[in-house]
This record gives structure tokens, C-alpha cells and sequence, in this order.
């Protein structure tokens, strides 16, 4: 009786909802896999794909995007093993799916921790609240693989921006099997992009795209393409998270730093009278 | 019938010296390697003073003394002793107002009726406001123990000299961190000013330094490797020069930038207090107004009515003499500033737009424009995209709500917008719409202290005002 | 006139004839914003008028002062001195000019007639049960025709706040057009009493029902509530006055009355007349003040200005 044999698994890009391969047709291998090599019209593709989700995800009610958010843990925790499977260590899955969690709790709370009513001296009611900057695009740290993706991810959806993420290069699988986390987790389309490949080649895209509201440098270990994608950043002002120092320690619960730098303050005045 | 005599302030409240150096360390120096400029009164073109202009040495001594203020002084200072210091400023600019709003209007062109009622009382709250902060800095919500940045470089623009000091200079002293300032090279002199109420108020030297000088002196200051925090006010195009000389750098920005603000006028709008809020969005210091309601989009059936009204009332607008009690719309502040209103008003009409401006005499001497509206404005014309900076209004309509939104959304900008309906739902389903940092719904070009403003896409980043003003100062 | 004008008046005097027409009509009205409408009138009033344009307000101010007294204490002497100072308002200038006219109770009309005859200052005379207007109509309707007989040009009447507040416009509206006919060719200034209307979108309904009914004046209150004539309501007033021409090619005057005491507060109310309505409501047949104290504070003003000491209220008659 021969043994069974297995159906592996083609890992490609994660974009509008779907797994596409790159147009490009390039892929690269990792541990004995064939990843696919986004390029930069792929990264235009996701950009586009991550602008038509931005008004359904930032116009559903925070509950809404929390409760999608924990059912994102929740099939986070049910694909443990498939991680371990990869080699990224148990606690890691574990604090990833803490993570998760943690954010999934701030959709519906950040509007009344960072806006509120402003006593103005005059007949007015004045409040602020955050809004969603709209497209963030992200380069993920290198590792950890799954704890840094979903530590970048979680906080720029949260308050609904949607999100094309670099992810990282030497672990890519990690981020695409997160990616099928997130298909079947009723996450629309469109609200997470997930490019494979090289740094260099999609950054530099996401970085001078003026369609794109925010970037996130977090994973950008080069200091010169760091500075580089700031100054491509500049042409449309994007909002600009530095890179994150290399020693930078995932495990610590974060603040909410992460979230506040990619939501812009909104602030209505309305007149007081009868 | 009832014309209204001349009802000047005095301009003798203020006394200017013929020549004002650099405010370096607590006391004014002249300029190592800088040269001097002149400040004239726009309304006149007579020359009000002779300025320093500061060169890349001053600069190196502006920031090397506010880098030892923060060290020695500011920074370890605690925040109830830092309080005392700003409400002593905030008491002082009160005391002084009447001769800080007359050196405004002469300096910079707005009405006296404008800089003694809104320039001038907001200067004082914004310290009032951000002093009651410095000792409480750990309930802002920026974490236990927030600190300061360090030295911070400022670069502000010549609409509203002192304000903008203010919202730069109060926020960042009730942090904790020292500021070395440029003001705008057209309107020097109210910063000068406030120097010399730093002297009075006894604030340690070095906390607060004033450089003048135009561009090269600005970017001299934000690329200065000591400095640690970038806040900018200005155009769009300098913004993002600066956004690109701070990349790959520790320091922080914030900006606050341009607009295109779209003032959106329903049918059921109040339509007198519609009317007041389209002049006052679009009029109100010469249009000179970053988030100024240069776009009205206006609903179609009542576009005529409005349209009369807004003639009727733009009809009654003083224009002149900015130290005349009874002026509503002063002068042009500089001739550049007034060529690039006068070119992008040719293209307006030149782009095939109706222009109207109601009969006005206007002096010889000075910079002068008439209050100006378009109709027949569409999205693509010049005059509906780009931001005029003057007494310019496009006159745009729409017929549902949804285009409405989709015109007032369809520029890069994102600083402010206005509502006019009488129905509250309405409000709230645009409020939620707009692209913008500020939403002025029944009313316009409103600010307060405790207000946050700034925009959002190429209007910049970050706000000032409010708790959300500290932010930019704090380490978080 | 023009031809728009004239079927847009045509259709606004149809809307008397239905209750529901009136309605829909006054609820159809722009909104006010009280926030905004208040900063627009105190912007006005920081207007500063010196020297010349002072000397011609305060004139115009002294021309366009119903001189009034309205006391259960009013005596025929006490009326005759008052219309005697209406008269020669500075018996010591004769370059003053004379008030606009005097308001007196219709019991004291043929005291102060018999002072007037034959000058420009008109008589007007309240009526309609002033202050509370809570009598039936016969009796309003006999109170006016009582005073316009005893030598009253002008009747200054009060609507029926009940009614309108319970939102029976037609009542209210077809007791001004009783009260119009009752007047004959007397004036009728319609008193809105805005210090019980409560809100401006009421002061704007109750000036176009006021306007609609043939009201020649519509008038803010009687003075004998606490909430008297205001900037903000008078602006109201003002821009409604100035719609209602646009709409019909009719002109109605404004009158604040009540709170009106100073110099200070005239010019105010000058400059937003100015500002509002323009030139042509500048003028004693459109525009007056009800107020008693506030014409000797004009005159004080007034010497001050030619004289250049100030006076003191010593030297001005106190009726």
C-alpha cells in the first residue's frame, strides 16, 4: 500500500479578497515553497483594491469592525497548529491571537479615549473624533513573523483603514497563511492586501503612490530605502510611521500610538440655540 | 445718506523702534551673518521697520541656546513653575493687546476690528489654555509620564502672525520644550513684540528665541541637526519640502498646510446667517485664511437667492484703511501675495467663469483687492482647485447631497468645510462625509483654544488646539 | 412695480383665505439661527460713529422717536407737555428737529391732538387692548376706531400671542386685517410683542403674517413685558421687512420699541438699519423708535456735539 500523498499548498498574493499570483508571474522559494514575487504593478493592484474597501470597512460601526476583528482571532487560534507547522514557535501564535484580541477591543473605544467634547468659550458644541486616515500601506518587520505582521495590521484596520502590507520577505509564509485567516474570518475584501516578494520593489511603489494616505516603515531595516520612501512620502504628505528600532520588543502590550499616528481628528462645530 | 466718518485707532499706542536685531537667549542681538530686511505697512507701502535677517550662524545660536534652556532650565523645570510662566505671558498679552492688535493691523494689513476681536483674544486664551496644561501633562492621555521632545524649530506664516506664534509657542512651552521661532518675513514685528514680553515676563533665556528672515532662514532652522520637533504652518508646497528634508532625521513634524475649503449651502439653509457665514468664510482677513471657505457649493434651487443675498451683503463691505474702526476688509499683505491673487483671478475669468465684485474705491497706495466672487465655476477651473489666498470665491452648485460631498471631497486638501441646512440629520451624514480636519456646520471660520484643528491628506498633519495640541510637543 | 411682483403679491393675499395655506406658507420661511443672527447684530453694533456721521445719526435718531408714555398715571397735562417737547424737543435750539411722532393711551389721543394740530408730528395712539390684547374683538375694533376719531394717524396694535403660539395664524391674521379696516387711513403698526414669541423663526412668521394681514409697521413690543426690543430681533425684522418688499414690491416699516435708552443703542439700530435694509428705510415714515428716556440722551449727545461740553440731564426736561 503506497503512501499518501499530500496536496501542498501554492502560496500567492492576498488582494481585494482573493489569492492571486503575481501579474508578473515571478515567484521565489522558501522552505521548499514557491512564493510569489509581487511587483509593482501588483502593488498598484492592491492599492486599488484597498481604496474601494476603505468606505464599507470605515463606514461600518465600530461594533461591527470589532466583532469581525475577534472573529479573525478566533479562526486565528484554530489555525495554531498550521503555524507551528511553519516553524513559528506556539507562544508566538498564542500572543499573536492576544494581540488580535487586544486590538479587536479597541474598535468600538478609541473614539472616546483620543476624541471628546471641547469646552469652547462660546455658544457652541464642539467635538473631536478620529476618523481612519484611509489606505496605509505597511512594511511588516522581519520578525517575528506572525506577532510583528498581526502587531501592524490589527491597529491600522481597527479604526477602519484598510491596509497593503509588504510582508516579510524571509518569512512570507506566515503572512499568507494569515491571509487565509482573514479570508474566512468575514473581513471584506479589500480591507487587508498582503504582497510577497521583495522590499526594494513594492515599498518604493506604496511609498510614492498618491492614492495611498499613510505608511508604516516599521519593517524597514535599511536606513538609506528608509529615508528614501520618506522622501517619496512627502509628494502627497503621507502619514509617516519611522521604522521601528531593530532591538524593538513585540511582546510588550502596545499603546495606542500605533492606531492614533494613522487616524486623522475630526472636529464639528455646531451652533447652541433655539 | 448715512456715510460713516473716519474712526481711526491710534497708532500711537505703539512705539517702533527704527530697528529690531535677532532674540537670541533672552536679549536682542544683532545678526553674525545675516543682513536685514524691511517691514512695511501694506496698506501704505511706508517702510514700519528695519529687521534682522538671520543667517546659518544665528540659526546655530538660536537652537545652541534653546538646547541649554532645555537642559539647564525648561526641561527640568517642573510643569507648576512652567504654568506660571505662560499664564504670566498669557496676562501680559491681555495688558498689552490694544498695542499688539494696532502693531498687527499696521504690520500685516487685517482690519483693527479683527485683530483687537479675534486675533488678539485668542493670542491670550491659546496661553491661558495651554498653561493650565504644563502641570498636568500626565492626564492628557499620552501615557503616565509624557516628556518633551526637546527644541523645537517653528516656522509660521504672515495670515495671522501672532495667533499662529501662539498655537506654536504656548503648547510646546507648556511641554516642556524650548522653541526657537521664525516668524514670516512680511509680518516680523508682533514677534518682536512678544519677545520683549518674554523679557517682561522674566522667562528664563533661551526658552523662547525670535529669528527673522525669510526662506533661506527658515530652512537653515528645520534642517539644523539639533533640532528635535519641525512644526510648520504655510503653503503646501513648502510643507512637503520640509516633509522631505526631516526624512531619515529623529525629528518630529507637524503641519498645517493648505486648503480648498467648500462652504455647502442647502436649500433649507438659515439663509441671512448663510449668507453672514459664505462672507465671513471667504472675506474674513482678505481670504487670507488657510481653511477659508473659498469653494460655496450651493444647493440649485436656492443658488439665485443666495446668490442676490450674497451680492446685497458683499455690497456692504468696507474695504480700506485697516486701522479704520468701521474696516471689514483690509489690505493685500505683501505685492507678491496680491500678484498671485490678481493671476489666478484672470484665470478665473479667462476660463470662461463670471466674475463680479461690488463697486469699491480703493486706495492708491498699498496692495489692494475688491472682494471677488465666481459663478459658472466648475470642478476643473483653476480658481475651484487651486488655493487663491485672497477675497476670491468660486461659486459652484449641486442638487443632491451626495454630489455635494463627492465636489466638496474632490481636491488634494482636506483642512475644513462648512454645512448650512436646518436639518440635523443632514449635518451629522455630511459631518461624517467630508475629507476634513474641521467641519463648521451653520457657522464658519470659528477657533477656539480647546478646539484641535489641522487637516487631513495634503493639508497637513497633526493638530493644534485642544488636549490633541500637546501631542505634537510629547514624546508618546 | 413688476410684473413678478405684482403676481407674487397677487398669490400672497390669497394665503389669508386658508388656515393650512397661511401655515404652510409661514413654516415654509428660511430659518434663523440664533447664534448667528445674535453675532451679526452685536458685529453692527461695534461699528464706531464719530463726529459728522454722529451728528447726522443722532438727528435722524431724534426724528424717528415715537415719544411715548404709557402709565395708568398719564394725566392731560402730563400728555400735553410731552407732545409740547415733541414739538421742540431742545426749546433752546431751534435747530433740533421734531420726534416722529407721540404715543399716548386712547383716552389722553384728544389731549395731545390739541398740541399737534398742524404740525408733522404724527399721534400714534395703541389700541386693540394694549398691552395684553385679552378683550374680544368688538371691543379691540371699538378701542380703534375710538382713537383714530379723537385724532390718531397712526394705531399701534397688538396681536393675539395666544393664537399664534397655539398656531392659529388665520386668527391672529384676521384680526390685523379687522384692525387695517377699523384704522382707516390711520397707520396700523402691528406689535409682535417678540419678548413672548419666544424664538426668532416665530418673529420671522409673525412679521411676514403681520406684512401679509397690511400691517404699514410692524413694531417689537409694548414695553410692558420684561423682554423688550433687541438688536437680533430687530434684525429679523429688518430682513423681513426687506424680503417681503422683494417679494412684493410693498414697503413696511420697522419699530423697535421698549430698552431703547441711549445715544449709543440708536446709532446701533441706525447702523444695522444701514446695513440691513439700506437707504431707504432711513427715514421717519420707515423706520421709528419707541422710547421715552432715550430722546433726552439724544439731545445731551446732541449739545455735546455742537456746544462741545457735555450736559447733564438737568437741563432737559424730565416727562
Amino acid at each position: 500500500m503506497s503512501e499518501r500523498v499530500a496536496v501542498r499548498k501554492t502560496y500567492k498574493l492576498f488582494i481585494g479578497g482573493k489569492f492571486p499570483r503575481s501579474e508578473s508571474g515571478r515567484s521565489y522559494l522558501v522552505q521548499s515553497s514557491n512564493v510569489s514575487l509581487a511587483s509593482r504593478k501588483d502593488a498598484r493592484d492592491a492599492v486599488v483594491a484597498a481604496r474601494a474597501a476603505v468606505k464599507g470597512w470605515a463606514g461600518a460601526t465600530a461594533y461591527n469592525r470589532g466583532q469581525i476583528l475577534y472573529r479573525a482571532a478566533e479562526m486565528l487560534e484554530g489555525r495554531r497548529e498550521q503555524f507551528v507547522a511553519l516553524g513559528i514557535p506556539g507562544d508566538e501564535v498564542d500572543a499573536a491571537v492576544d494581540r488580535w484580541v487586544w486590538y479587536a477591543g479597541w474598535a468600538d473605544k478609541l473614539a472616546q479615549v483620543y476624541g471628546g467634547a471641547n469646552p469652547v468659550a462660546g455658544p457652541y458644541f464642539n467635538i473631536s473624533a478620529p476618523e481612519p486616515t484611509g489606505v496605509v500601506a505597511v512594511v511588516a518587520p522581519e520578525s517575528p513573523a506572525l506577532l510583528g505582521l498581526v502587531s501592524v495590521i490589527a491597529p491600522a484596520i481597527v479604526p477602519g483603514n484598510t491596509v497593503v502590507v509588504a510582508a516579510s520577505p524571509s518569512e512570507p509564509l506566515a503572512a499568507v497563511t494569515l491571509a487565509e485567516v482573514l479570508a474566512t474570518s468575514d473581513l471584506p475584501g479589500g480591507v487587508v492586501n498582503i504582497l510577497t516578494g521583495a522590499i526594494t520593489e513594492t515599498a518604493p511603489t506604496l511609498a510614492a503612490h498618491m492614492d495611498v494616505n499613510a505608511i508604516d516603515l516599521t519593517g524597514v531595516t535599511d536606513a538609506a530605502l528608509a529615508t528614501d520612501l520618506e522622501v517619496k512620502a512627502a509628494e502627497n504628505l503621507k502619514r509617516v510611521l519611522r521604522p521601528a528600532p531593530a532591538d524593538h520588543d513585540w511582546s510588550v502590550v502596545p499603546g495606542l500610538d500605533r492606531m492614533t499616528a494613522l487616524l486623522e481628528t475630526k472636529t464639528v462645530w455646531h451652533p447652541k440655540g433655539v | 445718506m448715512f456715510e460713516y466718518a473716519p474712526a481711526p485707532e491710534s497708532r500711537s499706542v505703539v512705539d517702533l523702534k527704527p530697528s529690531y536685531g535677532l532674540f537670541i537667549d533672552g536679549t536682542f542681538v544683532d545678526p553674525t551673518d545675516g543682513g536685514s530686511f524691511k517691514s512695511i505697512n501694506p496698506a501704505s507701502e511706508e517702510v514700519l521697520a528695519e529687521v534682522a535677517e538671520a543667517g546659518a550662524q544665528d540659526v546655530e545660536r538660536a537652537v545652541r541656546a534653546a538646547r541649554r534652556a532645555y537642559d539647564k532650565v525648561w526641561g527640568p523645570m517642573p510643569g507648576r513653575e512652567r504654568a506660571k510662566y505662560l499664564y504670566r505671558i498669557a496676562r501680559l498679552i491681555q495688558e498689552r493687546s490694544r498695542e499688539l492688535a494696532v502693531l498687527e493691523s499696521l504690520d500685516n494689513g487685517k482690519p483693527i476690528r479683527e485683530s483687537r476681536d479675534v486675533d488678539l483674544p485668542l493670542v491670550a486664551a491659546h496661553f491661558f489654555y495651554y498653561a493650565g496644561w504644563a502641570d498636568k501633562l500626565e492626564h492628557a492621555g499620552f501615557g503616565a509620564n509624557p516628556q518633551p521632545i526637546g527644541v523645537a524649530a517653528q516656522v509660521i506664516p504672515w495670515n495671522f502672525p501672532l495667533l499662529m506664534l501662539a498655537w506654536k509657542i504656548a503648547p510646546a512651552l507648556a511641554a516642556g520644550n524650548t522653541v526657537v521661532l521664525k516668524p514670516a518675513e512680511t509680518t516680523p514685528l508682533t514677534a518682536l513684540l512678544f519677545a520683549e514680553i518674554c523679557q517682561q515676563a522674566d522667562l528664563p533665556a533661551g526658552v523662547v528665541n525670535i529669528l527673522t528672515g525669510a526662506g533661506d532662514t527658515g530652512r537653515a532652522l528645520v534642517e539644523h541637526p539639533g533640532v528635535d520637533k519641525v512644526a510648520f504652518t504655510g503653503s503646501t508646497d513648502v510643507g512637503r519640502a520640509i516633509a522631505r528634508s526631516v526624512a531619515g532625521t529623529r525629528k518630529r513634524l507637524t503641519l498645517e498646510l493648505g486648503g480648498k475649503a467648500a462652504n455647502i449651502v442647502f436649500d433649507d439653509a438659515p439663509i441671512d446667517q448663510a449668507v453672514e457665514g459664505i462672507v465671513n468664510g471667504i472675506f474674513f482677513n482678505q481670504g487670507h485664511v488657510c481653511c477659508a471657505g473659498s469653494r460655496l457649493l450651493v444647493q440649485e434651487n436656492v443658488a439665485d437667492r443666495v446668490l442676490e443675498s450674497l451680492k446685497r451683503r458683499m455690497a456692504q463691505l468696507r474695504v480700506g484703511d485697516p486701522l479704520d474702526k468701521n474696516t471689514d476688509v483690509g489690505a493685500i499683505n505683501s505685492a507678491a501675495q496680491l500678484e498671485r491673487i490678481r493671476e489666478l483671478s484672470d484665470a478665473g475669468s479667462a476660463e470662461g467663469a463670471e466674475r463680479w465684485s461690488p463697486p469699491c474705491d480703493l486706495p492708491d497706495r498699498g496692495f489692494w483687492f475688491a472682494p471677488t466672487i465666481f459663478t459658472g465655476v466648475t470642478q476643473a477651473h483653476r480658481i475651484a482647485r487651486e488655493e487663491i489666498f485672497g477675497p476670491v470665491l468660486s461659486v459652484l452648485t449641486f442638487r443632491t447631497p451626495a454630489e455635494a460631498v463627492e465636489k466638496a471631497n474632490n481636491t488634494p486638501y482636506g483642512l475644513s468645510a462648512g454645512i448650512w441646512t436646518d436639518k440635523g440629520s443632514r449635518i451629522l451624514w455630511m459631518a461624517d462625509r467630508l475629507r476634513a480636519g474641521v467641519v463648521w456646520a451653520n457657522t464658519f471660520n470659528k477657533f477656539d483654544p480647546t478646539s484641535p484643528f489641522g487637516g487631513y491628506k495634503e493639508s497637513g498633519y497633526g493638530r493644534e488646539g485642544g488636549r490633541h495640541g500637546l501631542e505634537g510637543y510629547l514624546n508618546v | 412695480m413688476t410684473a413678478t411682483t405684482t403676481s407674487a403679491r397677487s398669490e400672497l393675499s390669497e394665503l389669508g383665505r386658508s388656515e393650512t395655506a397661511l401655515r404652510t406658507f409661514l413654516h415654509g420661511l428660511p430659518g434663523v439661527d440664533q447664534v448667528g443672527a445674535e453675532q451679526r447684530a452685536a458685529q453692527l453694533g461695534t461699528r464706531s460713529i464719530k463726529t459728522t456721521a454722529k451728528a447726522q445719526a443722532i438727528d435722524l435718531a431724534i426724528r424717528m422717536v415715537d415719544l411715548t408714555t404709557l402709565e395708568g398715571a398719564d394725566t392731560p397735562g402730563k400728555v400735553r407737555a410731552l407732545a409740547a417737547k415733541a414739538l421742540r424737543p431742545d426749546p433752546a435750539d431751534p435747530s433740533c428737529p421734531h420726534v416722529g411722532a407721540v404715543c399716548v393711551y386712547p383716552a389722553m389721543v384728544p389731549y395731545v391732538a390739541e398740541v399737534l394740530r398742524g404740525s408733522a408730528v404724527h399721534l400714534a395712539s395703541v389700541a386693540t387692548a394694549f398691552p395684553s390684547g385679552q378683550a374680544p374683538l368688538e371691543i379691540k375694533l371699538a378701542d380703534t376706531r375710538a382713537a383714530v376719531a379723537a385724532g390718531a394717524d397712526e394705531i399701534d396694535m397688538v396681536i393675539n400671542r395666544g393664537a399664534f403660539l397655539a398656531g392659529r395664524y388665520k386668527e391672529v391674521y384676521d384680526e390685523i386685517v379687522a384692525t387695517k379696516e377699523a384704522s382707516g387711513d390711520a397707520h396700523l403698526k402691528v406689535i409682535l410683542e417678540t419678548g413672548e414669541l419666544a424664538t426668532y423663526d416665530n418673529v420671522r412668521r409673525a412679521s411676514w403674517l403681520a406684512m401679509l394681514a397690511g400691517g404699514d409697521f410692524i413694531k417689537t413690543s409694548t414695553g410692558k413685558v420684561p423682554i423688550a426690543a433687541t438688536m437680533p430681533v430687530s434684525l429679523v425684522m429688518l430682513e423681513a421687512v426687506r424680503d417681503f418688499r422683494e417679494a412684493t414690491g410693498r414697503q413696511v416699516g420697522v419699530k423697535p420699541a421698549g430698552g431703547i435708552k441711549t445715544t449709543k443703542d440708536a446709532i446701533k439700530y441706525l447702523v444695522m438699519v444701514n446695513e440691513t435694509v439700506g437707504p431707504d428705510w432711513l427715514d421717519p415714515d420707515w423706520f421709528r423708535f419707541g422710547a421715552s428716556s432715550l430722546l433726552n440722551d439724544l439731545l445731551m449727545q446732541r449739545t455735546k456735539l455742537t456746544t462741545g461740553t457735555y450736559s447733564g440731564p438737568d437741563y432737559f426736561t424730565l416727562d
